[in-house]
């Protein structure tokens, strides 16, 4: 099986260049390649989910341990991998096919499709990589190819966004290439299984700690936490909608929370401090990404804020559980705490995207991102707004949909780690997050206040049938998620991933196989 | 030693330079000297006292080697860089031709 691994780069950069050759001669190409492209690799994310049993080591080259070295380059797919593989290859097929309609009135279209591919190829490789140089590797080339895309309308706004989050990215960039050279430094080598190795061997803990606060600064300011988020409202705004829904679904994830994960358990030991300040970290973007988010009026701004704020329930549920065990405290609770981490990951992806493609809707049939001028869009546009409603109540935690599932795990897992003020403010967010997605609901589909578009002339109705689509798939998805709590689905989705967090000691062996 | 420290003083020259200018090619080119000063930490790390250059060759004697492997990754980061750094100019350039100017002052479109 492990001869499948390079497919989840090789196709997607494969599918790049051909877009960009082809793509020039006939037009339409790369508007349905980049769909077939994507639906063949969620295909192979599933396979390989039913299948895996253990980590899939691919050594780049072929070559063998020497002297009990790794010298090839590793990639490594395990629970961990796969979930985050199957979140982007499914919302990118799904953004991809929504944008066939979408991008049809954009000149350049085969440009835009190139760099989807590119930008996926990148985060896939980040998410297989098993060597520190390949993961900066990889992530240069989904942040590059996310640069452009954020610039792709290239009016003022576009790229004024672009620019700044090409100054704080390569800022970012280079603290983790300087971190790297500091673990290579400490440790001679650069394989992550490897270099928990010789961490755990080593003396001097302070060169540990300052790489520890460089990386996480870094990996921190791709992932927009809170002292670092000042790119990401501007960045996601300004992108077109189907880039937005990669980027806040899936780019924040894949480049900055995946790697701090995996870095901070599966490389480093796991100690009380580091988990404290992820707890913190985690604590701070959810409260202050969603008092940021009640005040604005743009409704793709709004959504951005949003994102940290549900980002910062992830690395909450990460962070709980880290501390838990640091502390040697009981293991179901940590579980829990990861479990809850994890399934909000997936639960944030499905419904930010979907937000951000109804938002996309919206604008493409209004051309209006001001929501006090918009309004009684519910009779016009059914679809849209049927499914932006689920997925607001999704975000604000109603039960039955997905969001409210993984939130009370989190809470659950807070209350019994002994966090009361924690689970507490996690409540308190959530009903802010109810209150401002009311907010959206009421100003822009169903108050007849504003109706600027009526003023202005347009027909408003129904988006076609690939946005249509990819949206009801994305609302359909945020009623079936909650399945995941069902102990016979989460086993086969969940469970390997969590285990590969809570049983951070074993990941060096089973990559290494000594 | 003395070389470390002077990587050090490059990258704070290049965070100055990120942080306190107002002219957007001032912010690239403080971003290119921090990468520059990362590039100079990575070959120090890699840097033996005596070593050669590490290729085998007919009749050597010596055998103490500079660590090939900073070299690796410092050519592909030299590369990224370059692609980083010609995007940044030319968005910078895309920004002139809109704004008319450089001053990131007069370039303040988005807030809140």
């Amino acid at each position: 099986m492990d001869f499948l691994v390079p497919l989840f780069v090789v196709v997607p950069l494969g599918g790049a260049f051909l877009i960009a050759i082809i793509g020039n001669l006939a037009r339409g190409f790369g508007r349905y390649f980049t769909s077939i492209v994507f639906a063949f690799l969620t295909g192979l994310c599933i396979y390989f989910m039913l299948h895996l049993e253990g980590p899939v080591v691919f050594k780049v080259g072929g070559w063998e341990l020497f002297e009990s070295i790794p010298i090839a380059i590793y990639m490594v797919i395990d629970g961990l991998s796969i979930y985050l593989l199957l979140i982007i290859n499914l919302i990118g097929f799904l953004s991809a096919f929504y944008s066939i309609s979408y991008m049809k009135r954009y000149t350049a279209e085969s440009h835009y499709y190139t760099l989807f591919c590119l930008m996926t190829a990148g985060m896939n490789g980040v998410v297989m990589s098993g060597d520190l140089f390949n993961i900066y590797v990889f992530l240069e080339i989904a942040a590059i190819a996310s640069y452009a895309l954020v610039a792709f309308e290239i009016e003022k706004e576009q790229l004024e966004a672009s620019f700044k989050y090409q100054v704080l990215g390569g800022v970012s960039s280079l603290f983790i290439l300087l971190s790297i050279g500091f673990l290579y430094w400490y440790t001679s080598t650069l394989n992550i299984a490897d270099v928990s190795r010789m961490i755990v061997a080593g003396g001097k803990r302070e060169v540990v700690i300052f790489t520890q606060v460089i990386l996480l600064s870094g990996f921190g300011l791709k992932a927009a936490m809170i002292p670092f988020h000042a790119w990401l409202p501007d960045a996601h705004s300004s992108a077109p909608s189907p880039i937005s829904s990669m980027l806040s679904g899936v780019l924040i994830k894949a480049i900055g929370a995946y790697v701090i994960l995996r870095l901070f358990f599966n490389m480093f030991a796991i100690t009380y401090n580091i988990g404290m300040v992820i707890t913190v970290i985690g604590t701070l973007s959810m409260v202050i990404g969603v008092l940021l988010a009640i005040g604005q009026w743009d409704i793709k701004r709004l959504l951005a804020y949003h994102s940290i704020s549900q980002m910062g329930y992830v690395i909450l549920g990460v962070g709980i559980g880290m501390l838990v065990l640091a502390n040697n405290g009981d293991r179901a609770v940590a579980t829990l705490s990861i479990a809850g981490g994890l399934f909000h990951l997936f639960n944030h992806a499905v419904f930010k995207g979907l937000l951000f493609l109804n938002a996309g809707a919206v604008e493409y049939e209004t051309g209006i991102r001001d929501m006090k001028k918009l309004g009684g869009l519910s009779a016009k546009m059914p679809v849209t707004t049927s499914t932006s409603l689920s997925a607001s109540m999704s975000i604000s935690g109603i039960p039955p949909f997905n969001g409210f599932f993984s939130k009370l795990i989190i809470i659950i897992a807070a209350i019994q780690a002994g966090y009361y003020v924690l689970s507490i403010l996690a409540v308190f967010v959530s009903i802010i997050t109810l209150a401002s997605f009311l907010k959206v609901q009421r100003y822009t589909f169903f108050n007849r206040s504003g109706e600027e578009w009526e003023k202005r002339g347009k027909q408003v109705r129904e988006v076609p049938f690939s946005m249509c689509f990819s949206m009801i798939v994305l609302a359909i998805l945020c009623f079936v998620l909650s399945t995941l709590i069902v102990p016979s689905v989460r086993d086969v989705i969940l469970t390997p991933a969590v285990d590969v967090l809570v049983k951070a000691g074993e990941y060096t062996t089973a990559v290494l196989g000594y | 030693m003395i070389l470390f420290i002077l990587a050090v003083f490059l990258f704070l020259i290049g965070v100055y330079g990120v942080v306190a200018k107002r002219n957007l090619i001032k912010i690239v080119i403080g971003i290119a000297l921090m990468e520059y000063s990362v590039n100079l930490f990575l070959i120090l790390v890699g840097y033996v006292k005596g070593g050669t250059a590490p290729i085998l060759t007919e009749g050597m004697t010596k055998d103490l080697f500079v660590d090939p492997l900073p070299q690796a990754m410092v050519l592909t980061a030299i590369v990224i860089g370059l692609a980083t750094t010609a995007l940044l100019l030319a968005i910078a350039i895309r920004i002139y031709k809109k704004y008319g100017t450089f001053d990131i002052r007069e370039i303040k479109n988005l807030k809140g």
